[in-house]
């Protein structure tokens, strides 16, 4: 029997494009050395301040000064791993500094794995690594609620070789300032 | 002016084809009369001039177009009733042939055969042609443009009749027939059951390594009729088409997040799989259709809850920390095997369907992963990450393990709804090229489907009634 003539609207419901961490991926090299944080921000932001238009440089609280004022927006982690080592707790208390210097920022971590494993374990594995890095943070007192995660499990490589040097940068969590 | 009435309308039809969802309808089984050829008995496998077992694998059959009647105008594939039944003996032959099953040979290679001849084989002809079996069928329009389909097949050595159906399906469905013709022609000689006509819903790849447009895709277990569901705005991963093909389960980021919703074909619209904040992955159907298993993520722990198909209230299945994801029932519902890195890596692991008795069935070396149970019940399928990522077999026990493939990276197998077929995704080092392949339980017959852009994530779904 034939089945009636039903029409199908595209993908019916809101096909919204997915913004979020689109843009989020400057890197910085992570050979840097490991030190709290750079002896240049650190100066000039010791004081809340004030917007200043006319100095050069990132606008105070923004993408571009936290990027300029941290060691990292990412750290790394070990194949099969998400256990945040010495490396990446010097990068993330880099961060939690910032976010003690701007508390009306929110951050959302992004967390990747490399394509060595299989998909639906690689989405929970970003999961769980993007909520170490959370974990890691609020225990140096940023609040919780400052704090979103999201996992995008292999679906979104930095570095695109097949070689260890490669699935070493993507197995990673990246953290992008939201207002 | 005649004609050109008749060529809109059939343009009109045409259409209406390529707006139809694809909802499933039974194709509907008409009774045929027996040919002139004796019948042979049916032992439930391959009788007749062949004796071992495994020989049917090399057998000749010999398809000539299915002759019609009369030709009358048709809105299906070639227009009229004798261009279609040309047709239909190329997608019989397509279908023996590409599973590596048999050596057939098609209508583009034989002689036409006469409307009376269907019934009445001219074996003689055939035998000096070496042909070993003979699928000889009709094609017939009918009342409301319907279509009658007639299929027989012959052993030709012995001179008999070994099976005969019939079927009546709608223009837009016509492929349908020759599927039900190539899967009585399959199980007759082979003893299993059917599996061709059926359906595979997959993500369809396209862009570059590091800016992927993922889109949900369905299409017929021979990549005909084949559409995308999503737009690739955002992200779509892991469908699973449900047991009735009128809902597909899929994981995408559409606000933003992942997160499984439930797609229904025939309206368009989708809903959330639950509304708990979590992010959730990997949706499984339950063999009737009732459940759908899904993982949610809370605080970096994942675990596996059971939810109405309809909605409702969720059960959480697994409680340990670590990552528990995914989940495949027995086909009889009352189990389930899962992955988990509750040890320290990604094992499989057997649950009763309530969640109870959960123990680790795998023990070897290196990492199970994306266990699938086998419709038949007696394997379970999955992805070892051992050195390269291959796709195994094991018996339900974890013993026996046996690898289908060797390649550097092939995961996520699905079975055929036989459970004699795997198919999985192969991704290629470097480019990040993906494709979906399969293979038998032989892992000798391996084959790339044809689909229209790179593929990942297949999904095959049960023999349609």
């Amino acid at each position: 029997m034939s089945p009636s003539p039903v029409f199908v609207r595209l993908a019916g419901v809101s096909l919204l494009i997915a913004s979020v961490g689109l843009a989020g991926c400057a890197h910085k090299p992570k050979e840097l050395p490991p030190q709290p944080v750079s002896a240049s921000t650190s100066t000039q932001s010791e004081a809340m301040p004030p917007a200043q238009p006319q100095q050069s440089g990132p606008v105070p609280g923004s993408e571009a000064d936290f990027l300029a004022s941290v060691i990292s927006d990412t750290v790394h982690f070990d194949t099969d791993k998400y256990g945040i080592d010495g490396e990446s707790e010097g990068i993330l208390r880099s961060q939690a500094q910032w976010l003690a210097r701007y508390p009306g920022k929110a951050i959302t971590i992004e967390g990747h794995c490399d394509e060595r494993g299989t998909r639906e374990y690689n989405l929970a594995l970003g999961e769980r690594r993007a909520n170490a890095a959370k974990n890691y943070l609020i225990g140096l007192g940023v609040d919780a609620s400052r704090i979103n995660t999201i996992s995008y499990g292999k679906e979104r490589p930095v570095a695109l070789g097949s070689d260890e040097a490669a699935w070493a940068k993507n197995r990673r969590a990246v953290t992008i300032t939201v207002n | 002016m005649k004609p050109m009435i008749l060529n809109r309308a059939r343009r009109a039809v045409l259409y209406l084809a390529l707006a139809l969802p694809g909802l499933p309808a039974h194709a509907q089984q008409q009774p045929l009369p027996a040919s002139s050829a004796p019948q042979a008995a049916d032992s439930g496998g391959l009788t007749g001039s062949v004796t071992d077992d495994s020989a049917w694998r090399d057998l000749g059959i010999a398809i000539p177009a299915f002759p019609t009647d009369r030709s009358v105008a048709t809105g299906a594939d070639g227009g009229n009733t004798e261009a279609l039944g040309r047709n239909l003996a190329r997608v019989v032959f397509s279908d023996l042939k590409n599973n590596g099953l048999f050596k057939p040979t098609g209508p583009d290679s034989l002689p036409g055969i006469g409307y009376a001849e269907v019934a009445a084989p001219a074996f003689a002809g055939w035998r000096a042609r070496s042909a070993e079996m003979l699928v000889q069928g009709f094609v017939k329009g009918g009342a409301n443009g319907q279509l009658t389909v007639g299929c027989y097949l012959y052993d030709v050595a012995l001179g008999k009749e070994l099976a005969r159906q019939g079927y009546v399906v709608s223009p837009v469905e016509w492929r349908r027939a020759a599927h039900k013709c190539a899967d009585m022609v399959y199980s007759r000689l082979s003893g299993e059951s059917p599996f061709f006509d059926s359906k595979i819903a997959y993500i369809a790849e396209t862009g570059p390594k590091d800016h992927r447009r993922k889109q949900l895709a369905i299409m017929d277990s021979d990549g005909a009729n084949h559409r995308f569901i999503t737009s690739g705005q955002a992200v779509a991963l892991t469908p699973r088409y449900s047991p009735d093909y009128r809902q597909i389960a899929y994981l995408s980021y559409v606000d933003g997040r992942p997160r499984i919703y439930v797609y229904d074909i025939g309206t368009g619209h989708q809903h959330l799989v639950t509304e708990a904040k979590g992010p959730t992955f990997a949706p499984r159907w339950s063999p009737d259709g009732r459940y759908i298993l899904y993982s949610m993520a809370i605080a970096g722990n994942t675990d596996i809850y059971r939810v109405p198909a309809t909605g409702g209230q969720s059960v959480r299945l697994t409680n340990t920390p670590g990552i528990n994801i995914g989940g495949s029932y027995s086909p009889d519902g009352r189990k389930i095997v899962f992955e988990s890195d509750r040890g320290g890596s990604q094992q499989v692991y057997v649950m009763n369907a309530d969640g109870s008795g959960q123990h680790r069935i795998t023990f070897f070396g290196g990492r199970a992963a994306t266990p699938e149970w086998s419709p038949r019940g007696d394997q379970i399928a999955f992805t070892c990450i051992c050195g390269n990522l291959r796709v195994a077999v094991m018996d339900p026990d974890g013993h026996n393990r046996r690898f289908l493939t060797d390649s550097w990276q092939d995961e996520a197998p699905t079975w055929s709804p036989n459970g004699r077929i795997v198919q999985f995704f192969r991704t290629e080092r470097g480019t990040g090229h993906t494709s979906i392949w399969q293979v038998d339980l032989t892992g000798r017959n391996e084959r790339r489907l044809k689909t229209p852009v790179d593929a990942s994530d297949p999904a095959w779904g049960p023999v349609l009634p």
